[in-house]
């Protein structure tokens, strides 16, 4: 990554949300459509060695993208956006779930409200994304997902004092 | 029962408690002063925050010094950073992506 660019990645318990900042070297039009066409996302959406596969994808309101995260022993995760507002070349948002092969809803299974909102910054484009989640046992869930440790943590006053610490 | 960082910041009055001595070491009255609650709870915070290694007391004279081991907190900041490291290699993915597509349209 070019350092130059804006990261920060930040967790809200207070809020349910997470949020994330970053900058990429490209103009708004071609980042817009690396993160709303589905050929695009195939190639960068999945943190490796993971891979992307959409299965659907119709990016309108009301529209949906369903595709799975691909592991490299072939497992298959599969998950839905249901897209509910889009603002072309500004801003979408979407209900993510988690789902069966077939799109069957995974009800007791976290879901979690997608913002993203695209700034133009000339050469430069930022995305800001803000993922909420209806409760903080539902974004614990999440992270949990992950990461299997260390569960009942974080943040609050902690964030400030975070970056103090760094130096 | 082995105690963590995330025990001692999993409950607000702790967060409150490491918040307020992360400047200056105080000792328990001083802390119980800045809270509702009875002094026995504080004392009972504070045994916890000493198990999890967050805090360590220091004695001087006849009194007790709470300090805080700011070095623990980094724990942490690790355990967030695998979400970071998680995105960060998405959006690494979106900037190679992004350079081919940009060639592509030259």
């Amino acid at each position: 990554m070019n350092s130059n660019l804006a990261f920060d990645f930040s967790v809200d318990k207070a809020n349910n949300t997470i949020t994330v900042k970053r900058e990429f070297a490209a103009e708004l039009p071609l980042v817009w459509d690396a993160y709303t066409k589905s050929e695009i996302l195939d190639q960068w959406w999945a943190p490796k060695p993971w891979k992307a596969r959409t299965k659907t994808m119709d990016f309108r309101e009301g529209g949906h993208w369903h595709y799975a995260m691909v592991g490299p022993e072939g497992e298959e995760h599969w998950s839905w956006i249901d897209y509910q507002h889009i603002q072309p070349q500004q801003n979408f948002k979407g209900l993510d779930a988690f789902v069966e092969p077939d799109g069957t809803l995974k009800t007791d299974w976290p879901r979690s409200a997608w913002d993203v909102t695209f700034a133009d910054k000339g050469e430069v484009t930022l995305v800001e994304i803000n993922i909420s989640y209806d409760d903080l046992a539902q974004l614990e869930a999440t992270l949990q997902m992950g990461f299997k440790e260390g569960l009942s943590m974080a943040m609050e006053g902690l964030d400030e004092l975070l970056p103090s610490l760094k130096k | 029962m082995r105690r963590d960082i995330f025990q001692a910041i999993a409950d607000p009055t702790r967060r409150a408690i490491i918040l307020l001595i992360a400047s200056q070491a105080m000792t328990p009255n001083a802390i119980a002063e800045h809270f509702d609650t009875t002094r026995q709870a504080i004392s009972k915070h504070l045994h916890i925050l000493v198990e999890c290694e967050l805090v360590r007391q220091d004695h001087q004279g006849r009194e007790i010094y709470y300090r805080l081991e700011l070095t623990k907190m980094k724990e942490i900041d690790q355990w967030l950073d695998q979400f970071r490291k998680l995105w960060e290699s998405r959006f690494n993915e979106l900037d190679n992506v992004l350079a081919t597509l940009k060639n592509d349209r030259k």
